[in-house]
């Protein structure tokens, strides 16, 4: 910690600084992997305690279930780190099984791209209305959560007609294996590589740290601020609409009650990997993390038996809660220093 | 030094208006290459609205602007800063959260073959960029993690590295340490070297001296001078900016302390601290202030001055020391006990501490005193009134009414709206952390003014200034601190400025310590 004798602490002496630098990283540390370090320990203490989850059935029936909210999760992530939310994942998530399996009549050319435009073209009209208008991210996409389920409604006769996904190819998409796991989970995977090369590698990626970090500094920067934001829910919609069509594929039929309350378990998978609410920071590794982490502990309460399914959701509130509270002190620590 | 004669960047007869104010009127400016022109007036005069005006933050209403030679329009800040103008502002005005070298190189990253972003390059980029400014940083930590003065050399960094062709800083120096100055100033004579045009505001009078050949100066939005630095009085000068006679100014000196400060006020402390100690921090810090007295607290930064206010008002934990206010110890060591004690700290950082931008004048005010004011918990808006006109009048608020929201005034006024929000409380200790910083001439005076009047009043003021002038000419007594520790009191005719360097500059081990108190039989008394 040379460099902070160099440069002379500014309100404490060097020495405290050094310390204070070293505390400073392992907080970092903590916030960046903490995710990754609970699922860790939860899978090892899992795999001793119980026969069943440390079979390869197991894993794999984890890690397919996750895809879906993964890939969600990984647009949620942009947004979060831009310093916005975007409630409308879940309504956008089942619209784009219906446009999917209503596509599907058409091949799977149309049953992946009806989806895609519609749901993006929801994102876009709520990137531009927030960016554009400075409406808070969180009444305009409740705007979408509401409309866009209405929307669904209304194509599918309030539910009472249900698509069946005719067209085979689309229905390999989501229901094809290989090595054990379905597409999805290696369409996820290959998203989440991307989305972390975009985060970490591109300058868009920079530009949502920045906004996020300060939206009047990034802007003084010369950070295009509108587009990215428009950007930003774009993708997001683009990512729900996906993972919708993907799961509308795995299902054979376009569901219309799926993804009720969704967005809320995507915000917290993407806030227990360490992305900050109030946005500036986060990472896609953190989110990928969440999302497994919370398949995990679904796959353990629904099999430990005596626990019904409702368990998981007061267990990942709980860590929810705990994980913003460790991300406040953590903040905290790091203000004092 | 070799500037040449076309004007790089120029405003014609530039007006612009706001709701209810015409900022700027009729104003012209321009800034040749190899020029560092200084912008200088007071608050309200127009500067920052000019300058927003170059940065394509505000369009002008009327008049024209010219860069390059030809007529020119920045719609955004971002299409002013591709075209070569480059700013850095007082507050930096970069992202905390963000590594040092991601802030540094933002929207020029250098990538790779495949277009990405090479990050080994982009430290290596950042490390080198830095070095020039005197920064030896972690380029991959976090940007809050330095000190206030390297993220002003990174903003700074950054804002010359794009290519600039007009640089323009805005009281830069307000949070730098004097060698820090020293390189800013060698950096900007660097770039004058360039042919690269400055343009330099700030309210320090000295630093204009030390690096500007030019000045402008502004006064309620019209342009009141403009010509060489060189031969323009000191004086003439502040008369300038304040619009006032020369002699006025000659007769009350540049700072507005009048008291007759070589009178030792005597009696009881009204506040004592003692051996305040924290690890690394502050060792055995003692300071007592009496009624009626200013003390002032000495020292560069990062000597403890802020974190001795702060251990005061027990917002930073100590190892040990004790403070006692009006002879009695306080037992807990939080803000609400000071408080409740009579003690107000007005903080350093008035953005970030102070005020609450998007509540009024009013509420402002009356925040922390409301329950003082209320009667079984019901407050009477007639009272609230009664104090905050009563607090308006005296402390001199310029406001357009009390239900104006506090963001729209300018510095100056916000502080006196943050000083009457103590004030209202019926402090018998005020604790002043740099309460004229980033204020104007104007308003800086009458803050020094009120200062005065309030130790006349016979409260006992602490007086945390880096404006060694201010603190020399309003303290009737000063401690020295350096690195966390007493190292010198100035009373009587001692109180000067030569005093306090001298004081500062003191190496020797043997400088008395003089406020350390040797009484230890009385601390134990204390603490019984």
């Amino acid at each position: 910690m040379t460099d902070s004798k160099v440069f002379p602490a500014h309100k404490v002496p060097a020495v405290r600084a050094a310390g204070a630098a070293r505390r400073e990283h392992v907080g970092r540390l903590l916030q960046q992997h903490g995710a990754l370090i609970v699922l860790v320990a939860v899978v090892i203490v899992g795999s001793f305690a119980f026969d069943f989850f440390a079979t390869a059935g197991n894993a794999a029936s984890v890690v397919v279930s996750s895809s879906f909210l993964a890939v969600i999760a990984l647009g949620m992530t942009f947004v979060i780190i831009s310093g916005g939310i975007d409630l409308s994942v879940g309504s956008l998530f089942a619209l784009g099984g219906v446009l999917a399996a209503y596509g599907s009549q058409a091949g799977v050319v149309v049953a992946l791209l009806l989806p895609l435009t519609v749901c993006g073209t929801v994102g876009l009209v709520q990137g531009l209305i927030i960016a554009r208008t400075g409406m808070a991210p969180f009444i305009v996409t409740l705007a979408g959560l509401l409309g866009v389920r209405g929307l669904m409604l209304a194509i599918s006769d309030e539910g009472a007609t249900t698509y069946l996904v005719k067209d085979t190819a689309f229905a390999r998409l989501g229901q094809g294996e290989l090595f054990g796991l379905t597409y999805p989970v290696y369409i996820a995977a290959v998203l989440a590589l991307l989305c972390m090369l975009l985060l970490q590698r591109t300058g868009f990626g920079q530009n949502v740290f920045a906004i996020g970090g300060s939206e009047h500094a990034a802007s003084l920067m010369g950070v295009p601020v509108v587009r990215t934001k428009v950007l930003v829910y774009l993708m997001s919609g683009l990512l729900a609409g996906l993972a919708g069509a993907l799961n509308a594929a795995r299902l054979s039929s376009g569901v219309t009650i799926l993804g009720i309350g969704l967005e809320l378990d995507v915000i917290a998978a993407v806030v227990i990997g360490g992305t900050l609410l109030t946005g500036g920071a986060g990472s896609v590794t953190g989110t990928v993390s969440g999302v497994l982490l919370l398949g995990v502990i679904q796959s353990l309460i629904n099999q430990v038996g005596d626990l019904t399914s409702s368990f998981q959701q007061v267990v990942s509130g709980g860590f929810l809660a705990l994980v913003v509270i460790a991300q406040r002190l953590l903040s905290k620590a790091q203000r004092i220093t | 030094m070799g500037a040449s004669d076309e004007p790089v960047l120029e405003a014609r007869n530039v007006t612009k208006r706001f709701p209810g104010v015409l900022a700027l009127d009729d104003v012209s400016f321009a800034v040749r290459p190899g020029e560092v022109h200084a912008l200088v007036g007071e608050n309200g005069a127009g500067k920052s609205t000019l300058i927003k005006i170059f940065t394509g933050v505000h369009q002008p209403d009327g008049g024209e602007l010219r860069y390059g030679g030809g007529p020119a329009a920045f719609a955004t800040p971002m299409e002013a800063q591709r075209s070569g103008i480059s700013t850095i502002y007082q507050e930096v005005n970069l992202v905390p959260m963000m590594s040092v070298a991601r802030n540094l190189l933002l929207g020029r990253e250098p990538r790779n073959r495949l277009g990405v972003i090479d990050a080994t390059r982009m430290y290596g980029e950042a490390e080198r960029a830095l070095a020039g400014y005197g920064v030896k940083a972690d380029v991959r930590r976090p940007l809050r993690t330095l000190g206030m003065g390297a993220q002003q050399m990174v903003a700074l960094a950054r804002a010359i590295s794009i290519d600039a062709r007009v640089v323009i800083m805005d009281e830069p120096t307000s949070s730098l340490e004097p060698r820090e100055v020293e390189t800013l100033f060698g950096v900007i004579r660097r770039l004058r070297d360039d042919g690269i045009a400055v343009i330099y505001v700030s309210h320090r009078l000295d630093e204009l001296y030390q690096v500007c050949d030019r000045v402008t100066v502004l006064r309620d939005g019209r342009l009141a001078h403009n010509g060489p630095m060189a031969g323009l009085a000191r004086l003439q000068l502040i008369s300038l900016m304040l619009g006032r006679d020369l002699n006025e100014v000659r007769a009350s000196g540049a700072t507005r302390f009048s008291r007759d400060h070589d009178a030792i006020a005597t009696g009881e402390p009204v506040i004592e601290a003692r051996g305040l100690t924290r690890r690394h921090v502050l060792r055995e810090v003692s300071v007592s202030v009496r009624p009626g007295e200013v003390v002032g607290l000495g020292g560069l930064l990062g000597a403890g001055r802020s974190e001795t206010a702060k251990a005061i008002m027990g917002a930073l934990p100590l190892d040990s020391g004790e403070v006692i206010v009006a002879g009695l110890p306080l037992r807990r060591r939080s803000t609400a006990t000071a408080i409740r004690a009579g003690v107000s700290l007005l903080p350093e950082d008035r953005k970030a501490e102070g005020i609450i931008p998007n509540l009024s004048v009013r509420e402002n005010i009356v925040l922390a005193s409301l329950p003082h004011l209320a009667r079984g918990g019901v407050v009477s808006d007639a009272r609230i009134d009664e104090v905050v006109d009563a607090f308006i009048r005296k402390l001199r608020i310029k406001a357009s009414s009390p239900h104006q929201k506090v963001s729209e005034l300018s510095g100056g006024n916000q502080q006196k709206v943050l000083l009457a929000r103590w004030l209202a409380m019926r402090p018998k200790v005020l604790l002043l952390d740099e309460p004229t910083r980033g204020i104007d001439v104007g308003a800086k005076a009458e803050v020094q003014a009120l200062i005065d009047e309030l130790a006349e009043e016979g409260l006992g003021v602490l007086l945390i200034s880096s404006d060694l002038e201010e603190l020399a000419e309003g303290s009737d007594r000063i401690i020295v601190l350096r690195e966390g520790a007493v190292v010198g009191e100035l009373s009587g005719a001692d109180v000067t400025e030569e005093g306090i360097m001298a004081s500062i500059a003191d190496h020797s081990p043997s400088a008395p310590p003089s406020t350390t108190p040797a009484d230890h039989p009385s601390r134990a008394e204390a603490h019984d």
